[in-house]
């Protein structure tokens, strides 16, 4: 029923290595299969959006990214290897970071460290080091220290660094999450509903600020509700439903494809059901 | 106007808290030097006290010395325990055997089955500790929460059986004529004599300085103190450091502090190993003071006695580790007297502490500013009127003026401020 377009992205003249590819990646709980031979790439330096219906496998695909879930089939690349040998640590090491859907900050650790504890990634420092005080832990606590500031600084959490973060706002939370997966350091990062329960206006300035993540070098893997939202802000769109992807192009493509269309309104096909009330604003 | 009406609730609830941190806060304020000096006085303090035997805190009938010691035992495992409960998150009930085996491995090695010098027997403890928390550490911190609690459980009674059963480490009668540290008797020093009720300087009792004898337990005081202030310096600086936040971020949440970056395992593990260095810490100078040990010192019930040292101090909080040990320790000695009402007493102090201080008498600074935060919050959430659940209640519709409370929060939140 729906049509998959395969579209290059809009540099057709070089084609370098994707950032990231899921290739062929198929993920089944028992009978339920969640994903279903998925496939596609990010681009180094683009910001790509990950739409689809409630239950569509979306953040499903994030968990196998990040090593939350084995493939059942199929692998990931990112950065050139296969990330099917490394441990969840070891990815984020490598340069995938991500939000959560649901906030989950470390909450009775303060905004600082709860930053801090994203740069630690790259750190090495040990117990020995530590109780010495040797040149390399206090090297990495300072560089730790500046990085949390300036990330702080950077998505607008100012001054509030040594206030918990189970306190802060509700928006404030969303956006320390956010410097806490750029203080790993990361290639690629992946966000996770980023504008949940934001009015539009927080909506705009996030877009804005996501931008600005992609201006620091960041490729930047966004899922999102909010059609319209989406549509302004991102390069290309990779929809999911069902586990499968059913359009992958820009967003002018997508917006028109008549199985984009039938996924999200979901009329003329009595399969669908209709239970996202959601998905009525992408028209 | 809306104001008024929502803080008061909140300035009611949270007075008590804040009375209570002001002298922490007080104290972080003070410059370093006169930190510094505090902690320097306060640690000199602790070294004489048992030669200045001040009437109210000293122990009639037992020695105050031994009391001291015990004491400062208790603090140590406290310490210990509150890096694996505290920090890391780790209900670990059967930290006692990493008591055991740190006070066996000594009477092993310098008196039942080899004569090795006391000095050398001491790390080789440490040592021998720190294995048996990996070894324990590697298959069972797999599990989480309760089943760890259940696991480690299982470890202490194990090693409390494996005593007992065991021919070779002396089963049920124990090991006897633990040698002592090596002794470096230099000078005498007096205590003070409080009988007449003002101090005097009693010659006839003396404590030589530094000789480990069976009579005088004040030269183990010492030296037990001494490892409680290194072992004290070496939590903060850990505790202050990249080791410290990964073990943080792993009690809060394990899956997000490994998507993070952190190897939560391996810190799991070093938790557990440190911790069961420094039980192994206590457990040989338990040893070394008792010049005998058995199997009897070594039950569940102290392994409870240490949690409870943790917990009624504050999880978390290395000085709630030491106030609890301390409590626990201290108070049955100081009240000998009302010996048969010291369960019902710990039991009833343990259940009040349960219903007004549940974070523990010292709880790490952050849990009570979090906890005036929420209840500041929550007294602000009570008359501020959600607009979504006006719609669904539809009940108390009159609470419509407190409607633009939440706006200029709002408005301050925008990115990028």
């Amino acid at each position: 029923m729906a049509e998959v377009i395969q579209q290059p992205s809009m540099n057709p003249a070089s084609a370098p290595e994707p950032l990231l590819s899921m290739n062929d990646v198929t993920l089944r709980f028992g009978g339920v299969t969640a994903l279903d031979g998925v496939s596609f790439h990010i681009d180094r330096g683009e910001i790509l959006g990950l739409i689809g219906p409630n239950g569509a496998g979306k953040t499903t695909a994030f968990n196998v990214m990040t090593g939350i879930y084995r493939p059942t089939s199929g692998s990931v690349t990112f950065d050139g290897g296969s990330t099917a040998r490394l441990k969840r640590y070891q990815i984020a090491k490598r340069g995938i970071a991500r939000t959560f859907q649901n906030i989950r900050l470390f909450k009775a650790m303060t905004v600082l460290e709860n930053v801090m504890v994203g740069a630690d990634a790259q750190h090495r420092t040990g117990p020995i080091s530590a109780l010495l005080g040797l040149p390399l832990h206090r090297r990495e606590e300072a560089a730790g220290r500046e990085i949390a500031h300036d990330l702080l600084d950077f998505v607008g959490v100012r001054g509030r660094a040594d206030e918990l973060a189970g306190n802060l706002s509700y928006g404030d939370q969303r956006r320390l999450e956010i410097a806490r997966a750029m203080a790993t350091q990361p290639q690629l990062l992946c966000l996770d509903e980023p504008a949940a329960g934001f009015n539009p206006s927080e909506k705009q300035a996030l877009m804005e600020l996501i931008r600005s993540i992609r201006d620091r070098g960041l490729t930047v893997l966004l899922i999102e509700h909010d059609m319209r939202l989406v549509m302004g802000a991102v390069d290309r769109v990779v929809v999911l439903e069902f586990g499968r992807k059913i359009a992958d192009g820009t967003p002018s493509q997508v917006q028109n494809d008549p199985g984009v269309i039938a996924a999200y309104l979901g009329v003329d096909d009595d399969e669908i059901a209709d239970e996202d009330g959601e998905g009525s604003d992408a028209s | 106007m809306s104001e008024t009406t929502t803080t008061r609730p909140a300035a009611r609830m949270s007075w008590a808290s804040s009375l209570r941190s002001s002298l922490g806060s007080r104290l972080r304020r003070t410059p370093r030097w006169a930190q510094f000096l505090l902690m320097v006085a306060l640690a000199l303090f602790c070294y004489l006290l048992p030669l200045l035997e001040p009437p109210v805190i000293s122990t009639p009938g037992t020695d105050f010395g031994a009391v001291l010691f015990t004491v400062s035992i208790y603090v140590l495992v406290a310490v210990g325990l509150n890096i694996v409960v505290g920090y890391a998150g780790l209900l670990d009930l059967g930290y006692v055997g990493f008591y055991a085996i740190g006070a066996y491995t000594v009477g092993v090695l310098t008196s039942h089955h080899a004569t090795w010098p006391w000095l050398l027997s001491l790390p080789a403890a440490l040592v021998v500790t720190m294995i048996s928390g990996v070894l324990l550490g590697w298959p069972t911190l797999r599990v989480r929460g309760d089943y760890l609690a259940i696991v480690t459980l299982g470890f202490g009674e194990i090693v409390r059986l494996t005593l007992i059963n065991s021919e070779w480490l002396g089963d049920a009668r124990g090991i006897s004529s633990i040698p002592a540290p090596p002794s470096l008797p230099l000078f005498e020093i007096p205590h003070l004599d409080w009988s007449t009720g003002v101090p005097l300087v009693d010659f006839s009792d003396t404590t030589t300085f530094i000789e480990f004898g069976v009579t005088d337990p004040v030269p183990f005081y010492w030296l037990a103190l001494t490892l409680v202030i290194l072992v004290l310096l070496a939590d903060k600086r850990i505790k202050n450091s990249r080791v410290g936040r990964s073990w943080e971020a792993t009690r809060e949440d394990e899956d997000a502090a490994e998507l993070m970056g952190v190897p939560t395992f391996r810190f799991k593990l070093l938790a557990f190993a440190l911790g069961a260095f420094v039980g192994g810490i206590a457990g040989s100078m338990f040893a070394t003071r008792q010049t005998f040990i058995n199997p009897e010192s070594f039950t569940l019930l102290i392994s409870i006695l240490f949690l409870s040292a943790v917990v009624l101090g504050g999880q978390g909080n290395r000085w709630g580790a030491v106030i609890g040990a301390i409590v626990v320790a201290y108070l049955p000695e100081r009240f000998r007297g009302f010996e048969q009402w010291r369960v019902l007493v710990f039991g009833i102090a343990l259940m009040l502490l349960a219903i007004y201080r549940p974070q523990g008498l010292l709880p790490p600074r952050r849990t009570v500013r979090a906890q005036r935060m929420e209840e500041e919050s929550q007294a602000l959430e009570v008359g501020e009127a959600d607009p979504d659940a006006e719609l669904a209640t539809a009940g108390p519709v009159a609470r419509n003026p407190v409607d633009d409370a939440p706006v200029p929060p709002d408005e301050e939140r925008s990115p990028r401020g």
